[in-house]
């Protein structure tokens, strides 16, 4: 299943990359990563999804932890959190099709950012499901472009975990094993 | 301003920088980017040590870190030098041993130009050091001295490097010790297990009939010796070890089985196979150690106890994980262990061993062939009653020694375990002579190992260091010939090798040597090198086609081992 997790860091050159590597090395699958600035300016925050069994998502959740720059590791997977996706998308509308663009744009309450002669660029920000729905309405005109930046997460609620927690792994907790793991 | 901090080079702060973090020796090769370190060394009381390529610097290090229980401390030039510099990174890596690495980069200004000698060193070791810096200006630099140390040293250890461009050693500022305190608020190499893991530690050891302690590296790096022996005595648990893990118990004592493993024990496995409860202390579930995952210790609950969080439940599933300090643990859980009698259970494991004698190549009598299981046999029973230091290889000769090599102390046996790397006991003993002046350090490669890495022999020389070396030469890369005959229907492809006369190679540097060939040369000349007072290199021209037994086929059950063929064959070369 998909892990969201919240990684706050050192904002210091190369922290990206040790991050990155990581991942790479021990074969933990990036969905979509994310990086930017934070409230602190010394503080970096990441958000990662990864395709992770229960088990895998510990061992990424404590190998990232060894990373020295990193300060916290919120695995917000199964907690209220809002998630939000950004996505750039160049339509193909001439003609009768850009009314029904249009359209479709105001139900999705996406953002219109360019009308051309042949094309229709649409911004749409939100969950990963409501931007899928979106884009397969979409296919029949013709993407011609899609970016998407990769979901941020946050937190519902005032409560967000501190950067002074000490420990904020459970060291030891076994009980929901992913028994495909070891099988395989 | 009242009290005014001296201003100095780069370079200068280096060196003070590593003498406050009680540095007196350190293992080099010198180039064009770290010059300016060089060249202040004159203004320091630290000892350099010459080596003759890079990686031996490296081992040596690991090897001072390995002996001493300290951080090693390696020094080379950008480029080339920093890239000889890997496999000894990723060996101490592997192995958690301490050490910093210090290399000199291009100038800041000349970084990512593709300059002469430029390699993006911290971004080659990203994924073999446990952190690494770039310092690009001098006023950085004591800082990441200061916390290069303390990342190496504590926690689960590591090795750490730094690279210094060239301006930032020329460069000048305030050395101010206080004020380059480590800085690390993310890093967490202190955790604790929650309580109520201990209460399920007890209880499994109170419910469990047939327990096994199973003994690790963790033990010696957090010197948990004493605390192991008091629990495994009171409530009556065996022991067995793993290759890092031997000496961390006597191996006289009277629990302690011996090693686990591919060539461990049979009788070891067999119990590991029977246990209903492992206590892992300080080991990481190693393929090397378990054999094939889905038929280990099918019997057993697990409690592994590991500093490293990200070790629980990566290869072994377990039942309890205590992470945090192996000492710190036992040293809680001790008063609560309530004394048990296992003599049923020993007894059982006793009658195990009786099995193993008549397969021992030990007890073949002398029959003309040198084994080198007898040279090794030798070997200890004269050394074994003073300081001695034992550095092995890779390979066969690895194996024997571990089997048959009896260590009584923490720290008298220093291997590449992890990694494996050949080439590691010749510069790994240069660095627990100097850590360590006072033990007898006996070097133990093989004939292929020694090769790789037999350059170090002038430094030995150079620097005067009274070091034994023993080579176990039987004219093959005998490891992989092993696996050869085992595996591949005996085609020796590329493991024949030829050496030069090393009884030759080492009086041309000087070097007191010998060749022996036969069993009853063997304490002769074991004597002969201990009464010399300077290296000696003795040649041990063993049975060439032995192979090391037990053996669990990689990825095979610890349960199906191949065994040493009885009656003892008489090999080869009567036809």
């Amino acid at each position: 299943m998909l892990h969201t997790f919240v990684v706050y860091v050192e904002n210091k050159p190369g922290v990206l990359s040790r991050v990155v590597s990581l991942f790479r090395r021990r074969g933990f699958n990036i969905d979509s990563l994310t990086v930017g600035r934070t409230e602190k300016p010394e503080v970096s925050r990441m958000t990662i999804v990864v395709d992770a069994s229960e088990d895998a998502a510990r061992r990424i959740m404590a190998n990232t932890y060894k990373l020295v720059n990193v300060l916290l590791v919120d695995d917000v997977t199964n907690e209220p959190a809002i998630l939000r996706d950004l996505t750039l998308v160049k339509v193909g509308a001439a003609h009768e099709a850009r009314s029904q663009v249009l359209e479709l744009a105001e139900v999705f309450r996406a953002r219109v950012l360019d009308i051309a002669a042949e094309s229709i660029t649409l911004e749409m920000t939100g969950g990963e499901e409501k931007v899928d729905r979106l884009l397969e309405l979409l296919t029949p005109y013709g993407l011609l472009e899609v970016v998407r930046t990769g979901v941020v997460a946050m937190r519902r609620g005032a409560k967000s975990p501190g950067l002074d927690a000490k420990t904020a792994v459970a060291p030891g907790a076994v009980d929901d094993v992913d028994p495909a793991f070891h099988s395989a | 301003m009242g009290s005014e901090k001296p201003m100095m080079t780069g370079s200068r702060i280096l060196w003070s920088s590593l003498e406050r973090e009680g540095v007196r020796h350190v293992f080099g090769y010198p180039g064009g980017a770290i010059l300016p370190a060089y060249d202040a060394l004159k203004h320091s009381s630290i000892r350099h040590i010459l080596v003759r390529h890079e990686q031996g610097a490296t081992h040596m290090a690991d090897g001072f870190a390995r002996a001493t229980g300290g951080v090693g401390v390696a020094v080379a030039t950008s480029g080339p030098g920093a890239t000889n510099m890997v496999t000894g990174i990723a060996t101490a890596m592997m192995d958690s041993s301490p050490i910093v690495c210090i290399t000199g980069q291009v100038g800041s200004k000349l970084l990512g130009s593709d300059a002469f000698q430029e390699t993006d060193i911290t971004g080659v070791t990203l994924p073999i050091t446990k952190h690494n810096y770039l310092v690009t200006r001098a006023d950085e630099v004591a800082h990441a001295v200061r916390e290069a140390f303390y990342v190496a040293k504590s926690g689960r250890p590591g090795p750490v490097l730094i690279d210094i461009t060239k301006d930032a050693q020329q460069g000048t500022c305030e050395f101010d010790w206080e004020a380059a305190a480590p800085r690390l608020r993310g890093y967490r190499p202190d955790l604790s297990p929650a309580k109520e893991e201990y209460e399920k530690a007890l209880q499994l050891i109170r419910e469990s009939k047939r327990p096994l302690i199973l003994g690790g590296h963790g033990i010696l790096v957090s010197g948990a010796m004493q605390e192991v022996q008091a629990f495994a005595e009171r409530a009556s648990i065996p022991v067995a070890m793993t290759l890092l893990g031997l000496g961390a118990l006597p191996a006289s004592h009277f629990l302690n089985l011996g090693m686990m493993g591919m060539h461990g024990e049979a009788w070891v496995n067999t119990t590991i196979q029977e246990a209903d409860l492992l206590l892992a202390f300080g080991m990481r579930f190693d393929d090397r150690v378990t054999g094939n995952l889905k038929t280990y210790a099918p019997n057993a609950k697990k409690i592994h106890v590991d500093i490293d969080l990200a070790e629980i439940n990566k290869n072994v599933k377990v039942d309890v994980a205590l992470v945090g300090d192996l000492r710190k643990i036992l040293q809680e859980l001790l008063p609560r262990i309530e004394p048990k009698n296992g003599q049923k259970w020993l007894d059982h494991i006793l009658r195990l061993k009786g099995d193993t004698a008549v397969r021992d190549i030990q007890n073949l009598p002398d029959n003309g062939h040198l084994y080198a299981a007898h040279v090794i046999n030798d070997l200890w029973h004269e050394t074994r009653d003073g300081d001695t230091i034992v550095v092995t290889d890779v390979g066969q000769h690895q194996m024997w020694e571990a089997q048959y090599y009896k260590h009584e102390h923490p720290r008298s046996l220093i291997t590449s375990g992890g990694l494996g790397t050949m080439g590691f006991a010749l510069p790994a003993g240069i660095g627990a002579k100097v850590g360590r002046p006072d033990a007898d350090v006996w070097v133990v490669p093989g004939d292929g190992g020694f090769q790789m890495t037999m350059s170090e022999l002038a430094t030995i020389v150079q620097e005067n260091l009274k070091i034994n070396i023993a080579i176990i030469n039987n004219g093959y890369l005998g490891m992989v010939r092993q696996w050869q005959e085992f595996f591949y229907d005996k085609n020796y492809e590329a493991t024949p090798l030829l050496s030069p006369d090393f009884k030759k190679l080492g009086e041309a540097y000087g070097i007191h040597s010998f060749a022996v060939k036969h069993r009853a040369d063997v304490v002769p000349t074991v004597r002969a090198a201990k009464a010399h007072d300077g290296p000696v290199l003795i040649d041990f021209q063993v049975e060439q086609e032995d192979s090391v037994y037990p053996m669990v086929a990689a990825g095979a059950s610890l349960s199906d081992m191949i065994r040493r063929p009885t009656p003892l064959v008489e090999t080869a070369q009567d036809e």
